[in-house]
Protein backbone atom coordinates (compact mmCIF):
# COMPACT_ATOMS: atom_id res chain seq x y z
CA UNK A 1 0.00 0.00 0.00
CA UNK A 2 3.12 2.77 0.83
CA UNK A 3 4.41 2.10 -2.14
CA UNK A 4 1.46 2.54 -4.18
CA UNK A 5 0.87 5.87 -2.15
CA UNK A 6 4.47 6.56 -2.75
CA UNK A 7 4.14 6.19 -6.73
CA UNK A 8 1.44 8.27 -6.77
CA UNK A 9 1.89 11.33 -4.25
CA UNK A 10 5.98 11.10 -4.34
CA UNK A 11 8.24 13.15 -2.35
CA UNK A 12 4.75 14.17 -0.75
CA UNK A 13 5.26 11.41 1.54
CA UNK A 14 7.95 12.01 3.79
CA UNK A 15 7.91 9.13 6.01
CA UNK A 16 5.69 5.74 6.42
CA UNK A 17 7.08 3.73 9.31
CA UNK A 18 5.31 1.31 12.06
CA UNK A 19 6.06 2.54 15.52
CA UNK A 20 5.41 -0.17 18.45
CA UNK A 21 3.63 -1.59 15.66
CA UNK A 22 1.38 0.86 14.75
CA UNK A 23 1.20 1.95 11.12
CA UNK A 24 1.75 5.80 9.92
CA UNK A 25 2.20 8.13 7.63
CA UNK A 26 3.75 11.75 7.94
CA UNK A 27 2.84 13.39 4.46
CA UNK A 28 3.18 16.72 3.01
CA UNK A 29 0.14 19.52 4.19
CA UNK A 30 -0.27 19.75 0.50
CA UNK A 31 -1.44 16.01 0.11
CA UNK A 32 -4.22 16.97 2.41
CA UNK A 33 -6.93 16.35 1.36
CA UNK A 34 -6.40 14.32 -1.53
CA UNK A 35 -3.89 11.91 0.04
CA UNK A 36 -6.95 10.92 2.68
CA UNK A 37 -9.53 10.68 -0.61
CA UNK A 38 -7.33 8.05 -2.05
CA UNK A 39 -6.87 6.46 1.39
CA UNK A 40 -10.60 6.61 1.69
CA UNK A 41 -11.74 5.44 -2.36
CA UNK A 42 -8.62 3.21 -2.97
CA UNK A 43 -7.30 1.78 0.43
CA UNK A 44 -11.08 0.94 1.75
CA UNK A 45 -9.82 3.14 4.89
CA UNK A 46 -13.66 3.72 5.39
CA UNK A 47 -14.01 4.83 8.98
CA UNK A 48 -12.63 7.94 10.56
CA UNK A 49 -11.70 7.23 14.22
CA UNK A 50 -10.50 10.62 15.25
CA UNK A 51 -9.42 13.92 13.81
CA UNK A 52 -6.81 15.54 16.60
CA UNK A 53 -3.89 18.02 16.65
CA UNK A 54 -0.55 18.15 18.59
CA UNK A 55 0.54 22.12 19.45
CA UNK A 56 4.47 22.32 19.50
CA UNK A 57 5.46 25.91 20.21
CA UNK A 58 8.94 25.49 19.24
CA UNK A 59 7.95 24.68 15.98
CA UNK A 60 7.98 26.96 12.37
CA UNK A 61 4.66 24.81 11.59
CA UNK A 62 3.09 24.69 14.91
CA UNK A 63 0.48 22.32 14.56
CA UNK A 64 1.06 18.60 13.98
CA UNK A 65 -3.02 17.36 12.74
CA UNK A 66 -3.50 13.61 13.09
CA UNK A 67 -6.36 11.77 11.25
CA UNK A 68 -6.61 8.01 13.05
CA UNK A 69 -7.97 6.32 10.30
CA UNK A 70 -9.44 2.35 10.52
CA UNK A 71 -10.51 0.28 7.49
CA UNK A 72 -13.55 -2.22 8.01
CA UNK A 73 -12.63 -4.74 4.90
CA UNK A 74 -8.97 -4.83 6.16
CA UNK A 75 -9.28 -4.29 10.10
CA UNK A 76 -5.80 -2.40 9.69
CA UNK A 77 -5.60 1.13 11.61
CA UNK A 78 -3.68 3.80 10.07
CA UNK A 79 -2.02 7.63 11.05
CA UNK A 80 -2.00 10.55 8.73
CA UNK A 81 0.12 13.36 9.90
CA UNK A 82 0.58 16.42 8.48
CA UNK A 83 2.29 19.59 10.01
CA UNK A 84 0.39 23.15 9.31
CA UNK A 85 1.57 26.85 10.33
CA UNK A 86 -0.49 28.81 12.87
CA UNK A 87 -3.25 30.68 11.49
CA UNK A 88 -3.15 28.30 7.77
CA UNK A 89 -6.29 26.57 6.99
CA UNK A 90 -6.77 22.75 6.72
CA UNK A 91 -8.52 21.27 4.35
CA UNK A 92 -12.19 19.97 6.07
CA UNK A 93 -12.43 16.30 5.44
CA UNK A 94 -16.39 16.24 5.69
CA UNK A 95 -16.61 15.20 1.86
CA UNK A 96 -15.19 12.16 2.66
CA UNK A 97 -16.32 11.22 6.09
CA UNK A 98 -19.34 13.12 7.62
CA UNK A 99 -18.14 11.71 11.03
CA UNK A 100 -15.26 14.86 10.81
CA UNK A 101 -18.00 17.22 11.42
CA UNK A 102 -18.23 17.37 14.99
CA UNK A 103 -14.55 16.19 15.61
CA UNK A 104 -13.03 19.06 13.48
CA UNK A 105 -15.13 21.57 15.16
CA UNK A 106 -13.55 19.89 18.73
CA UNK A 107 -9.92 20.47 16.92
CA UNK A 108 -11.15 24.35 16.38
CA UNK A 109 -12.27 24.59 19.52
CA UNK A 110 -9.38 23.36 21.05
CA UNK A 111 -6.45 24.76 19.02
CA UNK A 112 -8.13 27.57 17.21
CA UNK A 113 -7.06 25.60 13.96
CA UNK A 114 -9.35 26.61 11.19
CA UNK A 115 -11.15 24.02 8.52
CA UNK A 116 -11.70 25.17 5.37
CA UNK A 117 -14.98 24.04 3.58
CA UNK A 118 -16.31 22.75 6.90
CA UNK A 119 -20.41 23.95 6.89
CA UNK A 120 -21.27 24.63 10.49
CA UNK A 121 -17.12 25.88 12.13
CA UNK A 122 -17.86 26.70 15.55
CA UNK A 123 -16.93 25.53 19.07
CA UNK A 124 -18.40 23.12 20.33
CA UNK A 125 -17.47 22.47 23.97
CA UNK A 126 -16.71 25.85 24.89
CA UNK A 127 -19.34 28.92 24.54
CA UNK A 128 -19.15 30.73 21.50
CA UNK A 129 -18.17 34.07 22.93
CA UNK A 130 -15.03 32.63 24.69
CA UNK A 131 -12.04 33.91 23.71
CA UNK A 132 -8.68 31.38 23.90
CA UNK A 133 -7.85 27.82 22.71
CA UNK A 134 -7.20 25.65 26.23
CA UNK A 135 -5.12 23.35 24.46
CA UNK A 136 -2.79 25.30 23.05
CA UNK A 137 0.44 24.97 24.95
CA UNK A 138 0.43 28.37 25.78
CA UNK A 139 -2.78 28.62 27.04
CA UNK A 140 -2.25 28.13 30.94
CA UNK A 141 -3.68 25.28 32.79
CA UNK A 142 -6.02 27.96 35.32
CA UNK A 143 -6.49 30.39 32.90
CA UNK A 144 -9.93 31.35 31.95
CA UNK A 145 -11.88 34.10 29.80
CA UNK A 146 -12.28 36.41 32.64
CA UNK A 147 -14.05 39.09 31.07
CA UNK A 148 -16.88 36.01 30.04
CA UNK A 149 -17.20 34.77 33.64
CA UNK A 150 -18.01 38.25 34.86
CA UNK A 151 -20.64 38.74 32.23
CA UNK A 152 -22.36 35.61 31.80
CA UNK A 153 -21.87 33.75 35.22
CA UNK A 154 -21.61 37.16 37.75
CA UNK A 155 -18.62 36.16 39.60
CA UNK A 156 -15.15 37.19 39.67
CA UNK A 157 -13.64 34.22 38.80
CA UNK A 158 -14.13 30.52 38.00
CA UNK A 159 -10.90 30.03 39.80
CA UNK B 1 -25.18 29.58 28.09
CA UNK B 2 -27.39 32.46 26.37
CA UNK B 3 -24.82 33.42 23.22
CA UNK B 4 -24.83 29.98 21.96
CA UNK B 5 -26.29 30.65 18.33
CA UNK B 6 -28.07 27.89 16.32
CA UNK B 7 -28.20 27.56 12.53
CA UNK B 8 -31.73 26.73 12.89
CA UNK B 9 -32.49 29.64 14.99
CA UNK B 10 -30.78 31.94 12.59
CA UNK B 11 -32.71 29.85 9.93
CA UNK B 12 -36.17 31.07 11.58
CA UNK B 13 -35.47 34.67 12.07
CA UNK B 14 -34.91 35.25 8.33
CA UNK B 15 -38.42 33.20 7.76
CA UNK B 16 -41.53 35.75 7.27
CA UNK B 17 -44.56 35.18 9.27
CA UNK B 18 -46.59 32.81 6.64
CA UNK B 19 -43.90 30.02 7.73
CA UNK B 20 -45.28 29.97 11.12
CA UNK B 21 -46.31 25.95 11.89
CA UNK B 22 -42.26 25.83 12.14
CA UNK B 23 -41.62 25.72 15.75
CA UNK B 24 -38.48 26.00 17.57
CA UNK B 25 -38.13 24.40 20.77
CA UNK B 26 -35.57 23.52 23.09
CA UNK B 27 -34.96 20.46 24.99
CA UNK B 28 -32.52 20.28 27.82
CA UNK B 29 -30.13 20.96 29.11
CA UNK B 30 -32.08 20.14 32.60
CA UNK B 31 -34.33 17.21 31.47
CA UNK B 32 -34.90 13.99 32.59
CA UNK B 33 -34.38 11.78 29.60
CA UNK B 34 -31.72 13.96 28.58
CA UNK B 35 -29.53 11.84 30.71
CA UNK B 36 -27.21 14.67 31.97
CA UNK B 37 -26.75 18.23 30.70
CA UNK B 38 -27.78 17.58 26.82
CA UNK B 39 -29.27 20.80 25.41
CA UNK B 40 -31.09 19.60 21.89
CA UNK B 41 -32.37 22.59 19.86
CA UNK B 42 -35.36 21.01 17.58
CA UNK B 43 -37.15 22.77 14.72
CA UNK B 44 -40.72 20.90 14.61
CA UNK B 45 -43.42 20.90 12.30
CA UNK B 46 -46.15 20.45 14.75
CA UNK B 47 -45.77 16.74 16.05
CA UNK B 48 -42.70 16.18 12.95
CA UNK B 49 -38.96 16.79 13.41
CA UNK B 50 -37.70 18.53 10.69
CA UNK B 51 -34.03 18.71 12.97
CA UNK B 52 -32.09 18.96 15.59
CA UNK B 53 -28.93 20.22 16.70
CA UNK B 54 -26.83 19.56 19.81
CA UNK B 55 -25.46 21.93 22.17
CA UNK B 56 -22.88 19.71 24.15
CA UNK B 57 -20.21 21.04 26.35
CA UNK B 58 -22.01 22.09 30.14
CA UNK B 59 -20.01 19.00 31.62
CA UNK B 60 -16.79 19.66 30.01
CA UNK B 61 -13.63 19.74 32.40
CA UNK B 62 -11.03 19.58 30.06
CA UNK B 63 -9.87 16.13 30.65
CA UNK B 64 -6.98 16.35 28.03
CA UNK B 65 -5.79 19.37 29.51
CA UNK B 66 -5.44 18.31 32.76
CA UNK B 67 -3.74 15.30 31.48
CA UNK B 68 -0.46 17.54 30.04
CA UNK B 69 -0.29 18.36 34.04
CA UNK B 70 -0.49 15.43 35.31
CA UNK B 71 2.20 12.22 35.43
CA UNK B 72 1.33 8.91 33.97
CA UNK B 73 0.13 7.53 37.35
CA UNK B 74 -1.40 10.87 38.27
CA UNK B 75 -3.93 11.03 35.59
CA UNK B 76 -5.26 7.26 36.01
CA UNK B 77 -8.48 8.26 38.15
CA UNK B 78 -9.30 11.21 36.36
CA UNK B 79 -9.95 8.82 33.01
CA UNK B 80 -12.83 7.17 35.55
CA UNK B 81 -14.57 10.32 35.70
CA UNK B 82 -15.64 10.30 31.69
CA UNK B 83 -17.91 7.65 31.93
CA UNK B 84 -18.92 6.95 35.33
CA UNK B 85 -21.18 4.26 34.88
CA UNK B 86 -18.21 2.51 33.03
CA UNK B 87 -15.26 2.96 34.83
CA UNK B 88 -13.29 0.37 34.69
CA UNK B 89 -13.57 0.18 30.89
CA UNK B 90 -11.90 4.07 30.81
CA UNK B 91 -9.42 2.83 33.30
CA UNK B 92 -8.60 -0.40 31.47
CA UNK B 93 -8.12 1.53 27.82
CA UNK B 94 -5.70 4.15 29.14
CA UNK B 95 -3.36 2.13 31.34
CA UNK B 96 -3.08 -0.64 28.56
CA UNK B 97 -2.16 2.47 26.11
CA UNK B 98 0.38 3.63 28.64
CA UNK B 99 1.70 0.06 28.86
CA UNK B 100 1.81 -0.29 25.08
CA UNK B 101 3.90 3.12 24.79
CA UNK B 102 6.33 1.65 28.21
CA UNK B 103 6.27 -1.57 26.44
CA UNK B 104 5.34 -3.41 29.56
CA UNK B 105 2.46 -6.16 29.85
CA UNK B 106 0.37 -6.83 32.39
CA UNK B 107 0.62 -10.60 34.13
CA UNK B 108 -1.71 -13.33 32.78
CA UNK B 109 -3.36 -13.16 36.38
CA UNK B 110 -3.88 -9.31 35.72
CA UNK B 111 -5.40 -9.63 32.74
CA UNK B 112 -7.82 -11.95 33.89
CA UNK B 113 -9.22 -10.11 36.36
CA UNK B 114 -9.10 -6.85 34.51
CA UNK B 115 -11.86 -8.67 31.94
CA UNK B 116 -13.99 -10.29 34.57
CA UNK B 117 -13.94 -6.87 35.84
CA UNK B 118 -14.84 -4.80 32.65
CA UNK B 119 -17.38 -7.27 31.66
CA UNK B 120 -19.27 -6.79 35.14
CA UNK B 121 -19.29 -3.33 34.28
CA UNK B 122 -20.06 -3.37 31.14
CA UNK B 123 -23.25 -5.30 32.49
CA UNK B 124 -23.45 -2.76 35.18
CA UNK B 125 -23.78 -0.30 32.27
CA UNK B 126 -26.24 -1.78 30.47
CA UNK B 127 -28.71 -2.32 33.02
CA UNK B 128 -28.11 1.40 33.89
CA UNK B 129 -28.70 2.08 29.74
CA UNK B 130 -31.88 -0.37 30.01
CA UNK B 131 -33.60 1.16 33.23
CA UNK B 132 -33.44 4.35 32.05
CA UNK B 133 -34.24 3.86 28.70
CA UNK B 134 -37.26 2.06 29.46
CA UNK B 135 -38.24 4.90 32.09
CA UNK B 136 -37.92 7.19 29.13
CA UNK B 137 -40.20 5.26 26.84
CA UNK B 138 -42.53 5.13 29.78
CA UNK B 139 -41.92 1.70 31.44
CA UNK B 140 -40.96 1.99 34.94
CA UNK B 141 -40.57 -0.96 36.76
CA UNK B 142 -36.93 -2.08 34.92
CA UNK B 143 -35.70 0.29 36.21
CA UNK B 144 -36.31 -0.88 39.48
CA UNK B 145 -35.41 -4.38 38.57
CA UNK B 146 -31.85 -3.49 36.89
CA UNK B 147 -31.13 -1.00 40.07
CA UNK B 148 -31.24 -3.86 41.97
CA UNK B 149 -29.38 -5.97 39.93
CA UNK B 150 -26.24 -3.20 39.23
CA UNK B 151 -26.29 -3.18 42.85
CA UNK B 152 -24.85 -7.05 43.29
CA UNK B 153 -22.22 -5.59 41.13
CA UNK B 154 -21.41 -2.63 42.70
CA UNK B 155 -20.71 -4.77 46.28
CA UNK B 156 -18.43 -7.05 43.94
CA UNK B 157 -16.36 -3.40 42.95
CA UNK B 158 -16.55 -2.30 46.74
CA UNK B 159 -15.28 -5.33 48.00
CA UNK B 160 -12.23 -5.62 45.44
CA UNK B 161 -11.22 -1.94 45.43
CA UNK B 162 -13.19 0.00 47.99
CA UNK B 163 -14.99 2.18 45.39
CA UNK B 164 -18.47 1.40 43.78
CA UNK B 165 -18.37 3.98 40.50
CA UNK B 166 -15.35 5.71 39.90
CA UNK B 167 -13.44 2.83 40.91
CA UNK B 168 -10.19 3.62 39.85
CA UNK B 169 -9.45 -0.50 40.00
CA UNK B 170 -6.35 -1.08 37.69
CA UNK B 171 -2.73 0.32 37.85
CA UNK B 172 -0.39 0.77 34.65
CA UNK B 173 1.27 -2.41 34.43
CA UNK B 174 -1.20 -4.58 35.63
CA UNK B 175 -3.78 -4.72 39.15
CA UNK B 176 -3.34 -3.28 42.60
CA UNK B 177 -5.22 -5.48 44.41
CA UNK B 178 -5.14 -8.81 44.76
CA UNK B 179 -8.94 -10.59 44.58
CA UNK B 180 -10.33 -10.92 47.71
CA UNK B 181 -11.24 -14.22 49.91
CA UNK B 182 -14.21 -15.77 47.98
CA UNK B 183 -14.06 -13.60 45.26
CA UNK B 184 -14.66 -16.35 42.60
CA UNK B 185 -17.19 -17.74 44.56
CA UNK B 186 -18.99 -14.48 44.80
CA UNK B 187 -18.71 -13.72 41.42
CA UNK B 188 -19.80 -17.09 40.64
CA UNK B 189 -22.59 -16.94 42.66
CA UNK B 190 -23.78 -13.28 40.88
CA UNK B 191 -23.75 -15.29 37.79
CA UNK B 192 -26.00 -17.73 38.66
CA UNK B 193 -28.48 -14.80 40.18
CA UNK B 194 -28.02 -12.26 37.21
CA UNK B 195 -28.87 -14.88 34.50
CA UNK B 196 -32.72 -15.35 35.13
CA UNK B 197 -32.86 -12.11 36.01
CA UNK B 198 -32.53 -11.17 32.33
CA UNK B 199 -34.75 -13.42 31.36
CA UNK B 200 -37.33 -11.21 33.36
CA UNK B 201 -36.52 -8.00 31.60
CA UNK B 202 -37.22 -9.82 28.28
CA UNK B 203 -40.47 -11.20 30.14
CA UNK B 204 -40.89 -7.31 31.28
CA UNK B 205 -40.39 -6.10 27.40
CA UNK B 206 -39.68 -7.83 24.73
CA UNK B 207 -43.11 -8.62 23.79
CA UNK B 208 -44.82 -5.68 25.57
CA UNK B 209 -46.77 -4.35 22.88
CA UNK B 210 -45.98 -0.61 23.87
CA UNK B 211 -42.49 -1.42 24.21
CA UNK B 212 -42.69 -2.74 20.34
CA UNK B 213 -44.63 -0.11 19.04
CA UNK B 214 -42.19 2.72 20.41
CA UNK B 215 -38.95 0.48 19.13
CA UNK B 216 -39.77 -0.85 15.98
CA UNK B 217 -38.79 1.36 12.95
CA UNK B 218 -37.73 4.18 15.27
CA UNK B 219 -34.07 6.06 14.54
CA UNK B 220 -33.37 3.55 11.94
CA UNK B 221 -29.78 4.15 10.92
CA UNK B 222 -28.07 1.83 8.01
CA UNK B 223 -24.41 0.31 8.56
CA UNK B 224 -23.02 2.28 5.85
CA UNK B 225 -24.85 5.62 7.60
CA UNK B 226 -23.17 3.98 10.94
CA UNK B 227 -19.82 3.40 9.35
CA UNK B 228 -19.80 7.10 7.53
CA UNK B 229 -20.59 9.23 11.04
CA UNK B 230 -17.88 6.84 12.84
CA UNK B 231 -20.88 5.65 15.04
CA UNK B 232 -19.59 2.25 16.98
CA UNK B 233 -20.83 0.33 19.82
CA UNK B 234 -23.90 -1.51 20.28
CA UNK B 235 -25.17 0.90 17.62
CA UNK B 236 -22.94 -0.43 14.94
CA UNK B 237 -24.14 -4.26 15.35
CA UNK B 238 -27.53 -3.58 15.86
CA UNK B 239 -27.09 -2.51 11.98
CA UNK B 240 -25.45 -5.36 11.28
CA UNK B 241 -22.19 -5.04 11.25
CA UNK B 242 -20.32 -7.74 13.30
CA UNK B 243 -17.28 -5.49 14.64
CA UNK B 244 -16.54 -5.89 17.88
CA UNK B 245 -13.07 -4.89 18.75
CA UNK B 246 -12.53 -7.54 21.81
CA UNK B 247 -13.01 -10.01 18.76
CA UNK B 248 -11.38 -7.70 15.52
CA UNK B 249 -8.08 -6.95 17.55
CA UNK B 250 -7.76 -8.63 21.00
CA UNK B 251 -6.65 -7.02 23.89
CA UNK B 252 -6.32 -8.25 27.52
CA UNK B 253 -7.09 -11.30 27.74
CA UNK B 254 -10.09 -11.69 25.18
CA UNK B 255 -8.69 -14.22 22.72
CA UNK B 256 -8.93 -16.85 25.44
CA UNK B 257 -12.33 -16.65 25.70
CA UNK B 258 -15.45 -18.20 23.30
CA UNK B 259 -18.03 -15.89 22.69
CA UNK B 260 -20.14 -14.48 20.06
CA UNK B 261 -21.48 -10.86 18.56
CA UNK B 262 -24.99 -10.37 18.48
CA UNK B 263 -26.25 -8.39 15.64
CA UNK B 264 -29.03 -7.01 14.41
CA UNK B 265 -30.94 -6.11 11.11
CA UNK B 266 -32.95 -3.46 10.73
CA UNK B 267 -30.42 -1.25 12.65
CA UNK B 268 -33.58 0.48 14.53
CA UNK B 269 -34.40 1.03 18.49
CA UNK B 270 -35.24 -2.57 19.16
CA UNK B 271 -32.79 -4.05 17.48
CA UNK B 272 -30.27 -2.47 19.99
CA UNK B 273 -32.27 -3.43 22.71
CA UNK B 274 -32.29 -6.81 21.42
CA UNK B 275 -28.54 -6.43 20.64
CA UNK B 276 -27.60 -5.05 23.78
CA UNK B 277 -29.64 -7.61 26.07
CA UNK B 278 -27.79 -10.35 23.75
CA UNK B 279 -24.43 -8.75 24.89
CA UNK B 280 -25.28 -8.82 28.48
CA UNK B 281 -25.53 -12.76 28.22
CA UNK B 282 -22.49 -12.83 26.59
CA UNK B 283 -20.74 -11.04 29.37
CA UNK B 284 -21.73 -13.70 31.65
CA UNK B 285 -20.51 -16.01 29.29
CA UNK B 286 -17.12 -14.57 29.34
CA UNK B 287 -16.59 -13.82 33.28
CA UNK B 288 -18.02 -17.37 33.47
CA UNK B 289 -14.67 -18.86 31.50
CA UNK B 290 -12.66 -16.19 33.08
CA UNK B 291 -13.50 -16.93 36.70
CA UNK B 292 -13.27 -20.69 36.13
CA UNK B 293 -9.21 -20.63 35.48
CA UNK B 294 -7.49 -17.24 37.19
CA UNK B 295 -3.93 -18.02 36.70
CA UNK B 296 -1.97 -17.76 39.69
CA UNK B 297 1.01 -15.26 39.25
CA UNK B 298 2.02 -12.21 40.05
CA UNK B 299 -0.94 -9.26 39.47
CA UNK B 300 1.89 -6.35 38.72
CA UNK B 301 4.45 -6.23 35.58
CA UNK B 302 7.66 -4.87 36.26
CA UNK B 303 6.80 -1.18 35.71
CA UNK B 304 9.42 1.94 36.67
CA UNK B 305 7.68 3.92 39.70
CA UNK B 306 8.82 6.92 37.83
CA UNK B 307 7.13 6.72 33.97
CA UNK B 308 9.06 7.72 31.39
CA UNK B 309 7.95 6.25 28.71
CA UNK B 310 10.01 6.71 25.30
CA UNK B 311 9.25 9.70 23.00
CA UNK B 312 6.45 8.04 20.53
CA UNK B 313 3.14 7.75 19.82
CA UNK B 314 0.27 5.27 20.37
CA UNK B 315 -3.66 5.28 19.99
CA UNK B 316 -5.03 2.30 21.48
CA UNK B 317 -8.48 1.57 21.79
CA UNK B 318 -10.81 -0.86 23.25
CA UNK B 319 -14.96 -1.54 23.31
CA UNK B 320 -16.40 0.08 26.00
CA UNK B 321 -20.03 -0.75 26.52
CA UNK B 322 -20.75 2.51 24.28
CA UNK B 323 -18.48 1.86 21.21
CA UNK B 324 -14.88 2.33 20.81
CA UNK B 325 -13.05 4.47 23.76
CA UNK B 326 -9.85 5.38 22.50
CA UNK B 327 -6.51 6.71 23.80
CA UNK B 328 -3.87 8.30 21.87
CA UNK B 329 -0.93 9.44 23.75
CA UNK B 330 2.14 11.40 23.02
CA UNK B 331 4.95 10.61 24.86
CA UNK B 332 7.82 13.66 25.08
CA UNK B 333 10.21 11.31 26.98
CA UNK B 334 9.05 13.01 30.52
CA UNK B 335 7.64 11.66 32.81
CA UNK B 336 4.24 13.54 32.08
CA UNK B 337 2.26 12.76 28.43
CA UNK B 338 2.75 15.61 26.24
CA UNK B 339 -0.75 15.44 25.00
CA UNK B 340 -3.73 12.92 25.56
CA UNK B 341 -6.33 12.42 23.44
CA UNK B 342 -9.05 10.85 24.27
CA UNK B 343 -11.65 9.30 21.47
CA UNK B 344 -15.25 8.93 23.11
CA UNK B 345 -17.75 6.91 22.01
CA UNK B 346 -20.34 9.03 23.05
CA UNK B 347 -19.51 12.17 21.45
CA UNK B 348 -18.89 10.50 18.21
CA UNK B 349 -22.27 8.12 18.19
CA UNK B 350 -24.68 11.37 19.48
CA UNK B 351 -23.00 13.27 16.32
CA UNK B 352 -25.81 10.59 14.68
CA UNK B 353 -29.05 11.99 16.66
CA UNK B 354 -30.10 14.52 14.24
CA UNK B 355 -29.70 11.79 11.60
CA UNK B 356 -31.96 9.21 12.69
CA UNK B 357 -34.54 11.76 14.07
CA UNK B 358 -35.47 13.76 11.26
CA UNK B 359 -39.26 12.73 9.99
CA UNK B 360 -39.81 11.45 13.44
CA UNK B 361 -41.98 12.16 16.09
CA UNK B 362 -40.64 14.34 19.44
CA UNK B 363 -41.60 11.58 21.59
CA UNK B 364 -38.89 9.23 19.14
CA UNK B 365 -36.26 12.01 20.19
CA UNK B 366 -36.61 10.48 23.51
CA UNK B 367 -36.15 7.28 22.32
CA UNK B 368 -33.33 7.98 20.16
CA UNK B 369 -31.44 9.74 22.83
CA UNK B 370 -31.70 6.42 25.26
CA UNK B 371 -31.23 3.97 22.38
CA UNK B 372 -27.58 5.27 21.77
CA UNK B 373 -26.75 5.77 24.88
CA UNK B 374 -24.48 8.62 25.81
CA UNK B 375 -23.16 9.27 28.87
CA UNK B 376 -22.60 12.95 28.72
CA UNK B 377 -19.27 13.23 31.16
CA UNK B 378 -17.77 11.47 28.32
CA UNK B 379 -19.76 13.48 25.23
CA UNK B 380 -18.05 16.79 27.15
CA UNK B 381 -14.87 15.15 28.60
Amino acid sequence: MISRLKVRHGSGIREANTYLGQKYIVADSSLIPELLQVLRDQEQFDYCVDITAVHYLDRERQFELIWILYSFPHNERIRVKARFADGESVPSVVPIWPAANWLEREVYDMFGIRFGGHPDLKRILLPDGWKGHPLRKDYGIIQQDQEWVQINLGIESGQ
Amino acid sequence: MTDRTSHLELEQHEKTFLDSNELIINMGPQHPATHGVLRVILKLDGEKVLGTECVIGYLHRGVEKIAEHRTYTMFNPYVDRMDYVAAVSNGLGYCEAVEKLLSAEAPPRAKYIRVILTELNRLASHMLWLGTHALDIGAITPLFYTFRDREEILKIFEKYCGARLTTHAFRIGGCVYETYEGFEREVKKFLDFVAPKIDEYEELLTTNRIWVERTKGVGKISAKECIALGVTGPVLRASGVKWDLRKAQPYAAYADFDFEIPIGQNGDTYDRYIVRMQEMRQSLRIIEQAVGKIPDGPIMAKVPKVMKPPVGEIYHSIEAPKGELGYFIVSDGSTQPYRVRVRPPSFVNLQALDMMVRGQLVADVIAVIGTLDIVLGEVDC
